[in-house]
């Protein structure tokens, strides 16, 4: 069997943000970045996959600069056969269109039959990719998985919807699975492992050979969002803070 | 514009976001007619036209037999925009339909602007403007950006033609198991987010709801790494809930929390991050360490 993992590398939400001098992204410079998230829970279930199967091959796609080596590096050490660098300096620049254009052409001709993505980026979060994937490939997608099993050829996922209510969800292979947070628990990759990875496979494709799309979508501008919030913002030491706080929750509030 | 609005239908109702939609469109001045996979016991309270594919027929959920059906509704409604929420059915749906009219998506749309749609980026702590640049778009809402229209009026019905077709299956719906714990009763809510750090500290997370005599909550990070049980998660997948109080602690204050706890009377957070979205919706925000500020205010209030 083969399969494909789909993942991207997003700057540390808890990272201060700059807006760029042409206003349209965040400085890329001074910040960390690492697999999002909802893509470390691709990875591991196509490892587990992988490891259910024993005979499967598993290939690791990312698009983007340079900086991205570190993440398929990672996800190399976590179990993937191979890894496929689409390299794109400007991949930011890029809608979910093109990206998933770009996935599906490199895709196309490689018979994958199982296709695992994260349900959303961290950064930019369109939630997109993964079903556009899918529909190019013309195979049927199951969306925000939080299980998942592999029976013959019939994929089974629950679905989580909203509320704590899941639906079970059947497809055949090849299928596409967009992962939900919480669908497994991401390995850590093991020293072994990682020395191990560095003589795996890592190809490169420039973009141009897959991407002939145009974008549909057009960034106006990026900026800090208004401050709605009125809250008041305490800061000192720690003792004072909880006199003050005792304060103002009795107060404010009846529960003290 | 001229809108198609696809309303939502989950075990036998419709859902009541599904007037968000008309609200968005009334925000915009915008001609709209309805689209729904539901059934005729079960119509939205608007005038205007709906297009109504019989759910007996067409199932909760069969994504590719629903594009097919969005998509005759939006050719006989010669919509030039397809509006859903930002759900589970639409960020499922929406693609399918988009990549078929060869339209751009815009997603999880919070204001529409001048300029364009906005948009939160990097866990809301950026915004961003975005137009399409294709004669026709497909949109998500947010859920809860826009207001809800009031329910009034009586749709014109004209009922779509459904063919067999799909390539899902669909086995049925779960619901998840009653716990221990009915959150949305609790008067004060003390949650513990990402902040925390290590599972061990959510004891300081519980022992200060204790002191507060309230229940102890959770973020979904915290719930899916296992370290708090489900029923104890607050946010959109988890429980919505309006206490007294809510203390959130070391919770940055992601979109889908954020609409499980905002009806909260009074929210205090504490966290390092003086930045983070938590502080848009929070009485007050008190920057500091939750791991030192917890049992600090616990000893106090106990002692």
């Amino acid at each position: 069997m083969n399969i494909l993992v789909c993942i991207k590398q997003v700057p540390d939400m808890e990272s201060r943000f700059k807006v760029d001098a042409a206003g349209t992204w965040f400085e890329e410079s001074d910040l960390a970045w690492r697999i999002n998230e909802y893509d470390e829970f691709a990875i591991e279930q196509a490892v587990q996959l992988k490891e259910q199967l024993g005979d499967a091959d598993l290939t690791v796609l990312s698009i983007g600069p340079a900086r991205l080596k570190e993440a398929l590096k990672k996800a190399l050490a976590m179990g993937c056969d191979r890894a496929v660098h689409v390299v794109d300096a400007a991949a930011h620049e890029k809608d979910p269109f093109q990206i998933a254009s770009s996935i599906a052409a490199f895709a196309k001709d490689k018979s994958f039959d199982v296709i695992f993505t994260g349900m959303q980026s961290q950064d930019r979060g369109s939630g997109q990719v993964a079903v556009l994937v899918g529909e190019l490939l013309s195979i049927p997608s199951l969306t925000t998985a939080v299980e998942f099993a592999l029976e013959g050829d019939t994929i089974s996922v629950r679905r989580e919807l909203e509320g704590g209510l899941k639906a079970v969800v059947k497809a055949k292979v090849p299928a596409l699975v967009s992962c939900q947070l919480g669908l497994n628990t991401p390995r850590y990759p093991t020293l072994p492992n990682i020395m191990k990875a560095k003589r795996k496979e890592l190809l490169e494709v420039p973009v141009a050979d897959l991407l002939t799309e145009e974008a549909r979508l057009e960034t106006v501008s990026l900026a800090y969002p208004e401050k709605k919030g009125s809250a008041l913002v305490l800061e000192g030491e720690v003792g004072d803070l909880v006199e003050k706080v005792i304060g103002i929750l009795k107060e404010k509030t009846a529960v003290l | 514009m001229k809108a198609l609005l696809v309303g939502e239908y989950r075990e036998g109702k419709l859902l009541e976001s599904s007037y968000e939609l008309i609200g968005f469109a009334q925000t915009l001045g915008a001609e709209f007619e309805l689209f729904l996979v539901g059934s005729t016991d079960q119509l939205p309270q608007v005038d205007g036209k709906l297009h109504l594919a019989d759910v007996a027929a067409a199932g909760e959920f069969n994504p590719a037999l629903h594009k097919q059906l969005v998509l005759d509704a939006a050719q006989k409604a010669g919509a030039d925009t397809i509006v859903f929420l930002h759900s589970s059915y639409g960020w499922d749906l929406a693609p399918r339909v988009a990549l078929a009219l060869n339209a751009a998506q815009v997603s999880e749309v919070v204001e529409a602007a001048a300029d364009g749609y906005l948009l939160p980026a990097c866990n809301s702590k950026l915004r961003r403007t975005v137009k399409a640049t294709t004669d026709r778009s497909v949109v998500t809402l947010q859920v809860g950006a826009f207001m809800a229209a009031e329910p009034g009026g009586t749709p014109q019905v004209e009922e779509l033609s459904v063919a067999a077709g799909g390539n899902t299956e669909f086995g049925g719906y779960e619901q998840a198991e009653a716990g221990e714990v009915d959150l949305g009763k609790a008067e004060v809510i003390v949650s513990a987010g990402r902040g925390v750090g290590k599972p061990e500290n959510v004891a300081m997370i519980e022992a200060l709801a204790k002191a507060l005599g309230g229940e102890y909550g959770a973020s979904r990070p915290v719930v899916d790494a296992g370290w708090v049980p489900h029923d104890r998660q607050v946010g959109t997948t988890g429980q919505v809930v309006s206490p007294k109080l809510y203390v959130a602690c070391g919770i940055s204050g992601a979109i889908q929390h954020l609409a499980g706890m905002k009806k909260s009377e009074f929210v205090l957070a504490i966290n390092t991050d003086k930045d983070a979205p938590i502080a848009e919706i929070a009485d007050v925000l008190v920057v500091a360490d939750i791991k030192q500020f917890a049992p600090a205010l616990t000893a106090k209030l106990v002692g």
